[in-house]
């Protein structure tokens, strides 16, 4: 089991460092292939010469690409100290470099962003998985009747619905028209938890309705499939109650594939919700990734991509732990 | 009414599931007895409603709602069709229990083997406190022959072994000492060595606990060992039923006949090609009108045709015995045919 884990371990390192030498790799090498100069992009189109060439010198810009791979994974770990003559500029571990536009470090607007992004994962994680859960349960029981079909349609459409739509249609609704809601924001939970989940309650909704919808088509195939099964005949033999026979032996096995699936869907909305966090405004690392995108700065790009990798590595190597203690036929070690 | 019921009494036993496809006829007014101590042998090709039949009187169609089962089940003087689903499943699993074919797949594969024995003990002993639960499946796991019962009671069904897994199955069905004891083929998936030894055990603990004993099977050669009476079906119907040594020495149906002929001997010379019954099984949404088995019948054609157009009854074989079979042939002409065509090439 250690064993396991230690080489699982080594797994996730490796992964997160083949994920950042792609995207160094990418957002270093493509600038020079297009011919548009990065110096250029953080000091401005109108810089004179001087400052251009100066600004190389202390981001490193001509350094062979080795080298500058070499300092930004030395900045993460051990911080690094950007110096043109004696302009030195230290930027300590774990560093990401300065955003083009602003100035500013890297590492922590996105560690001021994260929880942001967490709140809104969980709390919309939750909702999903709950119900989700209940409603395909529900469905595969009742197989075939108005309640199955009009949860499964109501599920395909919120698969197929975007969330720019549902968003601004739960926008529309229930902030402007109804009043009922205050308009999404993000107040930290210790601040005040109340306007935490008042502020975050339609992000969540709109988000778990997505998902939900996967879920619940989802445990409703599983339950029906898991149903089919020679154990629950052997259990409904044995004399228990259908609500054993269900809940016990039917959901133990019937919500475990569920289990991967939530493990690399959660994942990967910790890496940030770009459009949820688009529609309802909230400053998340989804937020970051846009504006980054959207200003051509590489840094902050780079940064959200590696917290997203490093959460879908996480999450991944957490469901294949889980799933040693939830199905005994996988055999770690 | 002076006559007492036997133990188990079937009357009439009708099963349909309506499906997308049309109306499944999974078994047509079978009736059967059967007392304590006795063991019953049901034999018939896949589809042939044997296996529906059992889980009819497990009354385990309840729970499908496009089943439809009418007749009568009388389980030691009560009545189990009409009964409430909470009386059978109270019967479920106490007084009748059921061994499946494949143990593997029949176990839960998340649960330990014996945490779903004490749940079995348990759900009919509601005042019974976990220790004593586990003592009892212990105790069970010992008695079908399993060794180290203590460790294998934490072992999951994928970590034993095909036979020990039939073994902890067998323990499951008697943790709660059933009288009526139905084993749904209970070898088929098992070695050659071990089916023998899993049909021994079934025998000794048959007559320890004294129950009755419906044994389901494709296999000739189980019933032959283990069973008091035999039913032969077909198509959903019961086409011949007897005392097993009666229907082994004296078979009356055609398809019992390429049933025998089908089965391999080693008093044989190896030479000697088995004979199969030809065609296949019928399907049992759209039964061929007369006899269920006229195409595959190569008597078919005798006795004028009838067997093409009248369902033949389940009737006296003509034997002098409690001997039945459902076929038009004349009782002299199937003694005619049987010893002279089939007995020669058996």
């Amino acid at each position: 089991m250690v064993a396991y884990l230690i080489r699982r371990l080594i797994n996730a390192v490796v992964t997160l460092l083949v994920v950042t030498l792609v995207t160094f790799g990418v957002f270093f090498l493509v600038p020079k292939a297009t011919g548009s100069d990065p110096a250029l992009l953080y000091i401005g189109k109108q810089a004179d010469p001087v400052a251009v060439e100066g600004i190389r010198t202390k981001l490193g810009l001509n350094d062979p690409i080795i080298v500058q791979y070499w300092k930004f994974l030395k900045g993460i770990v051990a911080g690094r100290d950007y110096a043109n003559g004696p302009d030195i500029t230290h930027c300590s571990a774990p560093c990401l470099g300065y955003t083009f536009k602003t100035n500013q470090e890297v590492w922590p607007i996105l560690i001021h962003a994260l929880p942001v992004t967490v709140s809104l994962a969980i709390g919309a994680a939750i909702i999903w998985v709950l119900m989700g859960v209940i409603f395909g349960v529900i469905s595969a029981l009742r197989r075939g009747s108005i309640w199955d079909r009009s949860v499964m349609t109501i599920a395909l459409a919120g698969v197929s619905l975007p969330i720019y739509f549902t968003g601004l249609l739960a926008l529309t609704i229930f902030v402007y028209g109804l009043e009922w809601l205050p308009n999404a924001d993000y107040t930290p939970f210790f601040d005040n938890p109340v306007k935490w989940f008042t502020g975050l309650l339609m992000p969540w909704v709109t988000l778990a309705f997505l998902f939900a919808a996967t879920y619940a088509r989802l445990t409703r195939a599983n339950m029906l499939e898991t149903l089919g099964e020679d154990y629950i005949r052997t259990a409904r033999a044995k004399g228990l109650k259908e609500r054993t026979v269900i809940g016990k032996h039917g959901l133990r096995s019937g919500l475990t594939p569920l289990v991967t699936v939530f493990g690399l869907d959660l994942g990967a909305l910790l890496g940030g919700a770009i459009l949820t966090e688009a529609v309802f405004n909230l400053r998340g690392l989804g937020y970051w990734a846009l504006n980054g995108i959207r200003t051509n700065d590489l840094p902050t790009i780079l940064g959200v991509t590696l917290f997203a990798a490093f959460f879908i590595v996480i999450m991944n190597l957490i469901v294949d732990l889980l799933y040693g203690v939830i199905d005994p036929r996988v055999r770690l070690g | 009414m002076s006559k007492e019921r036997p133990y188990l009494e079937v009357k009439d036993l009708t099963i349909r599931f309506e499906t997308d496809d049309g109306i499944v006829q999974a078994v047509s007014g079978s009736s059967f007895t059967l007392e304590k101590g006795q063991t019953l042998g049901i034999v018939g090709e896949s589809g042939s409603g044997k296996s529906v039949t059992s889980l009819g009187v497990l009354g385990l169609h309840r729970t499908r709602s496009n089943a439809k089962v009418t007749g009568e089940i009388w389980l030691d003087d009560e009545e189990l069709i009409t009964a409430t689903d909470e009386k059978v499943r109270l019967l479920r699993g106490g007084k009748m229990a059921m061994i499946f074919q494949d143990p593997l797949s029949a176990m839960h594969p998340y649960f330990t083997v014996g945490s779903q024995i004490v749940e079995a003990y348990r759900v009919h002993h509601p005042g019974v406190n976990k220790k004593v639960a586990r003592e009892r499946a212990i105790d069970m796991l010992a008695r079908v022959g399993i060794p180290q019962p203590e460790r294998r009671f934490h072992d999951y069904a994928h970590q034993f072994s095909g036979g020990m897994r039939q073994r902890a199955m067998i323990a499951m069905a008697l943790v709660n000492d059933p009288q009526l004891l139905i084993a749904d083929e209970p070898t088929t998936a098992l070695d050659v060595t071990v089916q023998a030894q899993i049909l021994d055990l079934i025998r000794d603990l048959q007559e320890e606990f004294g129950s009755a004993v419906i044994m389901i099977t494709h296999d000739l050669g189980v019933v032959a060992e283990l069973a008091d009476e035999v039913l032969v079906m077909y198509g959903g119907k019961i086409i011949e039923k007897g005392p097993a040594l009666d229907v082994f020495q004296q078979p009356q149906h055609p398809y019992t006949w390429g049933l025998l002929g089908s089965m391999p001997r080693l008093d044989r010379d190896v030479r000697d090609r088995l004979t199969p019954v030809k065609g296949t099984p019928p399907s049992l949404i759209n039964l061929p009108d007369g006899c269920a088995f006229h195409p595959r019948c190569p008597y078919a054609g005798r006795n004028g045709n009838r067997s093409f157009t009248d369902v033949p009854l389940l009737r006296d074989a003509g034997l002098g015995g409690p001997h039945l079979v459902a076929c038009h042939l004349p009782p002299e002409e199937r003694t005619k045919i049987f010893q002279q065509e089939v007995l020669p090439n058996l």
